[in-house]
């Protein structure tokens, strides 16, 4: 059986790449975090990516982390972020992404047992190795969800073959080597270790960290299978006066990356 | 696998350590594990680190009897391993000389690291300037205004300090922020970690750095007293100091290995720092440990009248001899801390760091528990110079 993320990717991958906006859970509120994921979608994403908000983010900048610190004081926590995912997950494939310890906390089966009821297809993990993920590979096998590593520039050959082995629904391909943010411009090694796992794997894979705007998005649609934004749907949010101009300002924003997505043709 | 042989390859003591990191961290962690372990057999390596200590820092450091202090102990033997005397005041410096040694032959220009009460922050930079290293230090904005002091050192010694603004603005921020440095900048930096804790090789690296001061204190005690002592106490915060005094002993079992942790004001209140005797089981900067954290697996800021023990988290090692039950952890009070810090200034004309305090507050407990004829080794961790201000403000006394 496949998650609805890997039939997307089935579906579109010959034509074009996909969008993925992300969100976390509880920013700015609950309510307004629906009509955020709305607008998002409404503007041209594919796919939504939900954050755990956690108190010690070591891969995220300040943009996300003010994100995550207001989530937090909102007291949004797993039950939160499952509601978020349901509501997202009934409009497009939808996947956490949550540093390690909040599965843990949760329980590692019962979390991957949770994400399926929730219609989750899959889980972004930044923290996780994969030395360390025994009790996960059984877990989203076992409840058959996608497991979603994270693989750098830095990656040596023998290593990205073994990560990407295990990793399925999309490998994630950090842009760069540093946090999440904004960036006048997508990092030059981002295309060539797109090539370096095409060598590699048949799973689809997804570019993100400092993709905002439709010129960087129109730039990686033209290699990867995906392009991730976050940070730039969140600035769009905290600079606007008011929550009516944040939602239009996100669908806007979605609107415009996702031509820059679809301008490049297979 | 005995506990003295651990950790495996992969960094695990029993089921705590490990590495939880972004992917890009990696490649840095197993070019310093191999850099580790390549310098632990390497005369020319050894050579080099014992000179040091032997020229700079000021090893080995002597014991002292504390027989008006031990009054108030219960009559038992104290053996303080003075560890203050070191350069820079602390036990820090014998971790940052290897790592600053490990930094050159890496072929890196740059150091940062994290630091609480400054200690580690002082020594880091003390070895940067030392070795011509570039030195940036995080440190939370709250402990830049405890700990004023050392940053002005840090300065002086040409580092640059960077107050974090982020969370409780304390050393677990500074911790993220140091963490967000190196994985942008990891060519170039290596990170200075100050403590046992962290990933792979980490916590194993750090206490091979330190565990010279139970090699020495071991043979010490023979030497002065004909036998081991009958425990060896210290203050836990990340638990550098701590593992560096215990491990020489592991094998011993007829010693008693102690650890203070940081009760703030009570662990009972919520507002503590004491990480195995009030936390659970989690993930925080990279390994497994006890954390303190909420049911959705947030860290919970942790309070203690000690900068350098603020910590939610521990080292793995510290974990694992608590589990198979090899060292006891205790937790002892901001109240109990500065009562044997006045008393050891007052009966020995040693004032201590406040972290080490804990330790001393132990002590005077385990020496009432054993009773006379009892004899007691304590890493006397730091000096108090860094604390005067704080002391000051708690006695209520005017500056
Ligand atoms: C004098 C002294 N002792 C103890 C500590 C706590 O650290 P650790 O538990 O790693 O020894 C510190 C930390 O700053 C310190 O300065």
């Amino acid at each position: 059986m496949s998650t609805a993320l890997e039939e997307l990717f089935a579906t579109t991958r010959s034509e074009r790449a996909i969008l993925i906006g992300y969100i976390p859970a509880g920013f700015p509120t609950q309510e307004a975090s629906y009509r955020i994921i709305q607008a998002m979608i409404d503007g041209g994403v594919d796919a939504i990516e939900i954050g755990f908000p956690y108190s010690d983010p070591v891969m995220d900048g300040p943009i996300i982390q003010a994100a995550a610190d207001q989530a937090l004081a909102n007291g949004v926590g797993a039950k939160e972020v499952f509601e978020t995912l349901r509501f997202a997950a009934d409009l497009v494939p939808s996947v956490i992404m949550t540093y390690w310890n909040p599965i843990e906390r949760f329980g590692v089966d019962n979390f991957a047992k949770e994400l399926a009821a929730h219609g989750g297809s899959g889980v972004i993990t930044p923290d996780l190795t994969i030395e360390e993920s025994k009790e996960w590979i059984a877990a989203t096998d076992s409840h058959q969800v996608n497991r979603i590593y994270v693989v750098a520039q830095s990656t040596q050959p023998e290593r990205l073959q073994n990560v990407t082995s295990q990793t399925n629904g999309f490998i994630y391909a950090a842009s760069l080597m540093g946090v999440t943010g904004l960036r006048t411009s997508v990092a030059s090694g981002a295309h060539e270790l797109v090539a370096r796992i095409r060598a590699v794997s048949e799973v689809p894979i997804a570019v993100g960290l400092g993709v905002s705007n439709a010129e960087q998005a129109a730039e990686v649609a033209g290699y990867a299978d995906g392009v991730i934004v976050g940070s730039a749907f969140i600035r769009a949010v905290q600079e606007a006066n008011s929550l009516d101009e944040g939602v239009a300002a996100v669908r806007l924003l979605a609107e415009s990356l996702a031509a820059g997505v679809r301008s490049q043709k297979r | 696998m005995s506990a003295t042989q651990l950790p495996d390859l992969l960094g695990h003591f029993g089921r705590f350590g490990g590495r939880f990191v972004p992917e890009a961290l990696i490649g840095a962690l197993d070019e310093l594990s191999a850099a580790h372990q390549a310098a632990l057999v390497d005369p020319l390596f050894i050579k080099e680190l014992s000179e040091l200590h032997r020229t700079y820092t000021g090893r080995p450091s002597i014991i002292t009897e504390a027989k008006r202090f031990a009054e108030h102990a219960g009559g038992a033997r104290i053996f303080l391993k003075r560890e203050d005397l070191n350069h820079t005041g602390s036990h820090k410096i014998n971790n940052v000389l290897g790592q600053a040694l490990l930094t050159k032959r890496m072929g890196k220009k740059r150091i940062i690291a994290e630091t609480g009460a400054g200690q580690h922050g002082v020594a880091s930079a003390t070895a940067a300037a030392l070795m011509g290293l570039d030195c940036v230090v995080y440190m939370g904005e709250e402990d830049t205004k405890r700990q004023a002091l050392n940053v002005v050192r840090m300065k002086l010694l040409g580092a640059e300090v960077v107050p974090v603004t982020q969370g409780s603005r304390t050393l677990k921020d500074a911790t993220n922020e140091a963490m967000r440095d190196w994985v942008t900048n990891v060519e170039t930096t290596h990170y200075m970690l100050g403590t046992v804790a962290g990933p792979h090789p980490f916590p194993v690296m750090v206490r091979d750095f330190h565990k010279i001061i139970g090699e020495e204190a071991r043979e010490q005690m023979l030497a002065l007293t004909g036998k081991l002592p009958d425990a060896v106490l210290a203050c836990v915060g990340g638990g550098s100091n701590a593992i560096g005094i215990f491990h020489a002993f592991i094998p011993d079992a007829s010693v008693r290995l102690i650890g203070l942790e940081a009760g703030g004001r009570g662990v009972e209140t919520g507002f503590h720092a004491a990480t195995i005797t009030g936390g659970t089981r989690g993930v925080l900067h990279g390994t497994r440990s006890y954390v303190l954290q909420d049911q959705n697996g947030q860290t919970v800021e942790s309070h203690s009248i000690s900068a350098g023990l603020d910590y939610p988290g521990v080292g793995p090692e510290h974990a694992y001899l608590h589990d198979i039950g090899r060292a006891e952890y205790r937790a002892i009070t901001d109240a109990e801390a500065m009562a044997a810090f006045s008393l050891l200034c007052k009966t020995e004309g040693i004032i201590p760091a406040i972290e080490t305090a804990h330790a001393l507050a132990g002590a005077m407990k385990i020496g009432q528990e054993l009773g006379s004829g009892a004899s007691l080794l304590i890493n006397l961790s730091g000096r108090g110079d860094k604390d005067v201000h704080t002391a000051a403000e708690y006695f209520g006394m005017p500056v």
